[in-house]
């Protein structure tokens, strides 16, 4: 498998399937590992990285789960190749910034991806699409017992993995769902969630993680405790907040139906043509727009299109994306021509072939 | 729309800033917006967040901690204050009495519950690294090294009746070495 092959498919996670796949988007798991006695990376020197990088690609190598998985030095890659990752979910902003003695691997269905050298020597993630968490656990915590086989992982009795940063000290686990939440955000009921949510120790992120704002009414939903509770325990407690969050949405959406129906699908047809019509487009307007849409398809409002198709135009309309697609740098200006260029073609043919 | 600082190039970035509840937003260039990014990183960092936690919790033994320094990373604890990550695994034992309380503060616990790697041998690299430390240490300041760190629990837990014990004991105990 090559970098451009995932061009032509999209991540798992996109697909629209799983529980609750009108609001949830996606369910992740990170673990953070570390080898033992060794610097973690930011406090490395140059071979103690890259004895790192020989190590988890040994650990890939012997992992059932990781065969046929693609395994990248970032010193490899250019500057639009690892935005076109991060824009996948595949690897953070932080990793794509800093390439030296850096890799990334990924499996060809997208749902595993592991950032060797990022904060910690390794960073584990599993994402599905839809509501899953237990499932994705299964596979995380599978993963990790086969790589901790062949590397060994820094770990105290007391203390459980030990990382780099103490707020990910113990199970060194952040599980995250990805949320969609039109409804709450034009019933302005969304800051009263997210306040009540953080008295509960869970943090808010926006599409893009750490330091991104939420926009297309996407928000990411994570803990921020991982010492002193079990793997379980902490996703027990992620999915009891996320049950109730997915109640309060779709009781907004149910409200907005039967109170504002005319001004709602108003806003929803005039997002779907603006996306059919325009010529030029910023990425930013374009996700606020399909955010309308998605939420027009789960209120059976618009019907002519799928839902799959509305998730992965989320993606393909990413600068790094657009310019992947094309084969060649764009200024952002070309970016929104081509942009508009792309929606029109894919949300029109859809409707001629139904 | 033009940049709210510099008012001549296209704004491109637009951020909201929330102080004191109050909502800002501002309209900027890419140039102003790299300048005021590095100015936010410089005025909230996560280090800082944590460099105050740490403070909290360590006042008396100040300038003696920073200077602690990893044997195996050469990390010293005033690194740690500054930048906010350890630099291996063995800083975790190396500065085992600061980090307790910090870990007790972000976590509101201090023991791990959760899975243990297949490969972890069960107790065996403790024992290991007990006996390295005795190896160092006299018994009796040993035995002190451990009432500080108690002490230090018992102060986060606010638990004083047990903390006014631990006191008396470590004085008594460092007479003696005297």
């Amino acid at each position: 498998m090559k970098l451009d092959d995932l061009l032509s498919n999209v991540g798992e996670w996109l697909r629209g399937t799983g529980a609750n796949s009108n609001i949830v988007m996606s369910s992740r798991i990170r673990l953070a590992r570390n080898l033992p006695d060794i610097a973690f990376p930011h406090w490395a020197k140059k071979e103690q990285e890259l004895m790192v990088i020989k190590k988890a690609k040994q650990a890939i190598e012997a992992t059932p789960l990781l065969r046929d998985s693609l395994f990248i030095d970032l010193a490899d890659l250019e500057t639009v190749d690892k935005q076109f990752l991060v824009e996948r979910h595949l690897m953070s902003r932080e990793h794509a910034m800093r390439s030296n003695s850096k890799a990334v691997c990924i499996t060809p269905n997208e749902v595993i991806s592991i950032m060797v050298n990022e904060e910690d020597h390794l960073r584990i993630q599993v994402m599905k699409s839809g509501f899953d968490l237990d499932d994705v656990w299964k596979i995380t915590n599978c993963l990790d017992d086969d790589i901790s086989k062949v590397v060994p992982f820094a770990f105290s009795k007391n203390w459980g993995y030990l990382t780099a940063c103490p707020t990910n000290t113990g199970t060194g686990m952040r599980g995250s769902v990805m949320l969609h939440l039109p409804a709450l955000v034009m019933t302005r009921q969304i800051n009263r969630v997210l306040e009540a949510i953080a008295k509960l120790s869970f943090t808010t992120r926006g599409l893009y993680g750490e330091g991104t704002q939420a926009t297309g009414n996407f928000f990411q939903i994570s803990n921020q405790v991982s010492l002193g509770h079990t793997e379980e325990e902490i996703i027990g407690n992620i999915k009891g907040v996320i049950k109730q969050i997915i109640e309060q949405e779709e009781n907004a959406r149910q409200n907005l139906l039967s109170h504002h129906r005319n001004m709602l699908e108003d806003r929803i047809w005039r997002s779907y043509g603006i996306l059919k019509n325009s010529r030029i487009i910023t990425s930013q307007e374009t996700v606020e727009l399909l955010s309308m849409v998605r939420l027009g398809l789960d209120l059976q409002i618009i019907k002519d299109i799928q839902i799959f198709l509305i998730n992965e135009l989320f993606i393909l309309t990413q600068p790094a994306h657009l310019q992947k697609i094309e084969g060649k740098r764009l200024t952002p200006q070309e970016r929104d021509t081509k942009r508009a260029d792309l929606l029109r073609e894919k949300l029109n043919k859809e409707k001629k072939s139904k | 729309m033009l940049c709210d600082i510099c008012g001549k190039a296209e704004a491109t970035v637009h951020l909201t800033e929330i102080v004191d509840e109050q909502m800002t937003e501002l309209h900027l260039c890419d140039e102003c917006a790299r300048k005021k990014s590095i100015e936010m990183e410089q005025q909230f960092g996560l280090s800082d967040l944590l460099a105050g936690l740490v403070d909290l919790g360590k006042q008396a033994e100040g300038q003696n901690a920073d200077k602690t320094k990893c044997s195996n990373c050469g990390l010293s604890y005033g690194d740690f204050k500054k930048i906010g990550r350890l630099g291996c695994s063995q800083c975790y034992d190396t500065f085992s009495k600061y980090l307790a309380p910090l870990l007790r503060k972000i976590h509101g616990a201090s023991v791990h519950t959760g899975k243990t790697p297949a490969s972890f041998p069960v107790s065996e690299p403790v024992a290991t690294k007990k006996n390295k430390v005795k190896k160092i240490l006299k018994p009796a300041e040993e035995e002190l090294l451990e009432l500080k760190e108690k002490l230090q629990i018992a102060i986060t837990q606010e638990n004083f009746e047990e903390a006014a014990l631990l006191r008396d004991k470590i004085k008594e105990l460092e007479k003696k070495i005297k």
